[in-house]
């Protein structure tokens, strides 16, 4: 109700007896719990972010459950006929050995995930403490570190990871390493370049002015700051070491045999094209499913997030 | 006492805009007219929709997503009937406008004088060669030194106040009827306002252009206008004389408005309004000011007040007003 | 009672900008590199509980004077002393607890407040970082902050985004007051405000002063804002201060043309029969000099209307003309 502006009227709550204003009243469902609710919203008006999302879950289902799933042991060899197209015993068929190709494809989800995620989890802890530090303190610190990461960006990725590979040898973790590797300078620049123009923001010329030690203000006031577009770097990304760990694989650097990975899966259909193509088609549809499903799904969460709608 | 028909006449101006909770309507109902020669102050705080009364007016509201009701009738045309190629005859040539920022406005890879000259040359029939002239002309008549060389400059190097000044220039240099200027000083320093709105008011009274100016500073509007129109969560409040308006005003939001400027010559206490103008999506029922109204009653709550006259070029929206 | 020196005593200061941001540009000799004069040699005091109004127009340098007290910018040459202690040359560790007593209000609401964090979180933070509470108190402390500046106790979680400007302001008030200082540089604070919530906000500032004992440094471009808040005005045009004097003295009669010329070009609330519009002789002419290149003599000489020979020669020293109002102007002296 009306507040009368009586003579020697404090006002210490001018507001109007604690009632919130108009832009709280608008943000209802308060804090961060209303925040998740609007971005879904947001998120879910987006179709291809929707399946995107929910292929993504689904080969995370996929990967977890890969025991219960799986309808044949996905290195026992001969559980079928070798070459077999696919059959109702088989759906997606056996491949030369006469493994099950539907098995080995769903636990190939496990090292593509597993590859993809922890890789692009290491690039991005390494890339953005190097951009925060490059992006913050500037000067020769930020010379330095971003000459080196140009240096990173001038390899493909794919050779790096063949170089790296080379040097330290096989298994699934220094395929994450040599993977990791690569995506490190892209966290680097962007987060960097978000660094750059967040440093700049009247909060931080606060927060330093109130003495908060520099360290403080690097982890806690500018890193919530630049964090969205890193996540949605980090959506993307993950395909992209995906096809990264396929690629090294298919090459043959990737997991060791029997281990299945989707790379070397339709490296060994090659031979077989003509002759049997499930072999090498179905686990490429497989990835290529992954690929466009994590796309869509990074994209997404772009637009979600995207900073125009961000106040 | 009839006058010269109104160089602008607005008729139950509406803007809505579609959200997803509903149509919102950030205009409502807005009526005025604006003489040949008169000032016409449109005052409010942010979100009072007085820039978008204005933008309507120049038809610069895309519809959809808006959509505009109401009747624009200027050069006995309505002008919100009109298509967009004869509005764009009419804009720059018969209703000028300026903005806040004078550099959003001016192209910084072109010559000011030729900006000036495309102005001209896309409404005045005469040849390049005579409107060169003129540009130095308009150059000169708002007051900017040597104006023949920085016709040939380009905006960046005009300063906030020079750059407004040549904004005008550009705006008046086909003689409009009517010049819409929405917050035109508020980027300036106050003495660099002051030469500005000196020269819009010269402008007004040596080419009888009528003026719509858009404010939230209650001292400009207070020394520019003849006429006042107050706006409140997209209606008009208030509409009074400028001489009437501050002496005693008659919408308990104007006075406390007035109430809120520190004065030059007093001091004490500031008087102040409780909480703030409503958004659009949360419209109080009834009058929109009651819930920070000091005199609101349970009537206000449940019934809209109607801008009625109080006396000759008086009107007010409000149940209480004119009965103390 | 024995006479206090200042709270805060500034003396000669004065910042350069480069003009070109070039590492190279410091082999050039001091003569032809070139500089922005933000701040020509200023010096003025502020004693405890004073309100000191810094007032002038874009480019006099008010807001570069405001960041140099707070030290958040390294002047380039000149003295800053605060609570008797030199604190022009303190390295890093001993500015922490300056800070602590010398806070900042910034003009934008908006950018102001880091928009990931509670408001809570935000008001906690000056409180640790000196050392004022510890553990449970903190949050007790910042719910006094929060009732302090007129906002209930469930702001406490909200993020920055859910409030208005004017609260939002209210948010910057309280950081600024967490860690208890003694004065305040309100810079533009309530420029950016709408005018009801610009009265709420300056009332305010008003309040806590008298509750806290708070001195301010109130920077603005705005002379009704300036006159309401402060004890004592400063105008400055061009890096240097023009004229000083006690608020209400400056209003009645100011002396410094630059004043006078001021205060004739603000639209007060008239009777509307006139305007202060048509009457062009008193309203200023030409736009300011170059800050890069100055003249030699007074820097206010090419649009002042009683310029003399001697204006063009030096530049003019701020002297008192009258108790405690001094004036930089050979009409004077």
């Amino acid at each position: 109700m009306a507040q009368p502006l009586g003579v020697g009227d404090r006002a210490f709550d001018p507001e109007g007896l604690g009632v919130p204003g108009p832009a709280a009243v608008a943000a209802a469902g308060s804090g961060a719990r209303g925040g998740v609710r609007r971005w879904w919203r947001r998120f879910a008006r987006n179709p291809g972010a929707v399946f995107g999302l929910a292929v993504f879950l689904g080969i995370v289902a996929m990967a977890v459950l890969a025991p219960v799933l799986a309808p044949h042991d996905p290195i026992a060899q001969g559980v079928g006929k070798p070459l077999e197209r696919p059959s109702a015993a088989h759906w997606a068929g056996t491949d030369s050995f006469g493994r099950d190709i539907m098995s080995r494809i769903i636990y190939g989800a496990r090292v593509a995930l597993v590859v993809g995620l922890v890789a692009v989890l290491l690039a991005m802890v390494i890339g953005v403490t190097l951009g925060l530090i490059s992006g913050y303190y500037g000067g020769i610190v930020d010379t330095v570190i971003m000459r080196i990461m140009d240096g990173l960006f001038a390899f493909p990725i794919i050779i790096l990871a063949i170089a790296m590979m080379a040097v330290m040898g096989f298994g699934v973790r220094n395929v994450i390493i040599a993977v990791a590797v690569g995506f490190i300078a892209p966290f680097a620049r962007v987060t960097r370049g978000d660094v750059l123009a967040v440093k700049e923001e009247p909060y931080i010329e606060a927060a330093r002015l109130a003495g908060v030690g520099s360290v403080a203000i690097i982890f806690q006031h500018v890193l919530p700051n630049v964090l969205a577009p890193i996540i949605v770097q980090g959506a993307l990304r993950v395909s992209g070491a995906i096809i990264t760990e396929s690629g090294l694989s298919f090459l043959g650097l990737g997991p060791p045999p029997p281990t299945p990975a989707w790379g070397r899966m339709i490296a060994e259909g090659q031979t077989f094209i003509v002759m049997a193509p499930h072999i090498a088609t179905i686990p490429g549809i497989a990835l290529m499913l992954a690929i466009v499903a994590l796309n869509l799904l990074g994209d997404g969460l772009r637009d979600t997030l995207d900073p125009r709608m961000r106040r | 006492m009839s006058g010269p028909a109104p160089g602008l006449e607005v008729k139950n101006l509406t803007v809505e805009f579609s959200s997803e909770d509903g149509p919102l309507r950030a205009v409502d109902e807005v009526s005025f007219h604006i003489q040949r020669g008169e000032i016409v102050g449109l005052v409010g705080e942010s979100g009072a929709g007085k820039s978008l009364t204005s933008e309507a007016i120049m038809g610069l509201i895309r519809r959809p997503p808006g959509r505009i009701d109401g009747e624009v009738w200027f050069g006995g045309r309505d002008l919100l009937s009109l298509a967009e190629p004869e509005l764009a005859r009419i804009r720059g040539k018969d209703i000028a406008m300026i903005f806040q920022n004078p550099s959003a406005s001016l192209n910084p890879v072109f010559r000011v004088g030729d900006q000036m000259l495309e102005a001209m040359a896309l409404h005045l029939p005469e040849p390049r060669a005579t409107l060169r002239e003129r540009v130095v002309e308009n150059l000169a008549r708002v007051g900017i030194s040597s104006p023949r060389a920085r016709a040939h400059d380009y905006p960046h190097q005009f300063s906030g106040g020079m750059a407004q000044r040549v904004m005008i220039g550009m705006g008046v240099s086909c003689v409009p009827s009517l010049l819409i200027a929405d917050e035109p000083t508020t980027a300036l320093d106050v003495t660099i306002q002051a030469q500005v709105l000196a020269l819009i008011r010269r402008l007004a009274r040596e080419l009888g252009v009528a003026v719509l100016l858009v404010s939230h500073d209650l001292g400009i509007i207070s020394q520019m206008c003849h006429r006042v129109l107050v706006m409140y969560a997209g209606r008009v409040v208030e509409e009074a004389s400028v001489a009437t308006i501050f002496r005693a005003p008659a919408h308990p939001y104007t006075r406390g408005l007035i109430e809120c400027l520190p004065r030059l010559d007093g001091n004490g206490r500031l008087g102040a309004i409780a909480g703030m103008m409503p958004g659009l999506r949360a419209l109080p029922t009834g009058c929109r000011f009651h819930p920070r109204c000091p005199i609101a009653e349970p009537r206000c709550a449940d019934e809209s007040p109607v801008l009625r006259p109080l006396a000759t070029g008086r009107a007010v929206a409000c149940h209480l007003a004119g009965v103390s | 009672m024995t006479a206090p020196s200042p709270l805060l005593e500034v003396r000669d200061l004065v910042k350069h900008f480069p003009v070109r941001a070039n590492p190279l540009a410091a082999l050039w000799p001091a003569a032809i590199r070139r500089v922005v004069h933000a701040v020509d040699g200023v010096s003025f005091a502020i004693e405890a509980g004073e309100t000191l109004g810094l007032v002038g127009e874009s480019g006099c340098g008010k807001t570069t004077a405001g960041r140099l007290v707070l030290r958040a910018i390294e002047p380039t040459s000149g003295r800053i002393v605060f609570e008797g202690q030199d604190i022009t040359a303190l390295p890093p560790r001993g500015l922490l607890s300056f800070r602590g007593k010398v806070q900042i209000v910034f003009q934008d609401p908006y950018s102001s407040l880091n928009p990931r964090m509670t408001v809570g979180r935000m008001l906690a933070e000056p409180i640790r970082v000196h050392r004022i509470a510890e553990g449970a108190e903190v949050e007790a402390r910042v719910r006094a902050l929060l009732d302090m500046v007129g906002l209930s106790p469930e702001y406490f979680h909200r993020y920055p985004h859910e409030l208005s400007g004017g609260q939002r302001q209210r948010v910057g008030i309280a950081r600024a007051l967490a860690a208890g200082p003694r004065l305040v540089v309100a810079d533009e604070a309530v420029s950016a405000l709408d005018v009801s919530v610009r009265a709420q906000i300056l009332n305010l500032f008003v309040d806590l002063r008298e509750r806290l004992g708070l001195a301010y440094l109130f920077v603005s471009h705005d002379l009704g804002v300036i006159r309401f808040v402060s004890h004592r005005v400063a105008v400055m045009y061009l890096g240097k201060l023009v004229e000083v004097s006690p608020t209400a003295e400056l209003f009645k009669q100011p002396l410094h043309p630059y004043t006078q010329a001021l205060l004739a070009a603000i639209p007060a609330v008239g009777d509307g029969a006139t305007s202060i519009f048509d009457d062009t002789t008193r309203l200023l002419e030409g736009e300011l000099p170059n800050p890069i290149d100055l003249p030699r003599g007074c820097r206010f000489a090419s649009r002042c209307p009683h310029r003399m020979a001697r204006c063009d020669e030096a530049e003019p020293d701020l002297r008192e003309a009258a108790p405690g109002h001094a004036v930089a102007c050979y009409l004077y002296a």
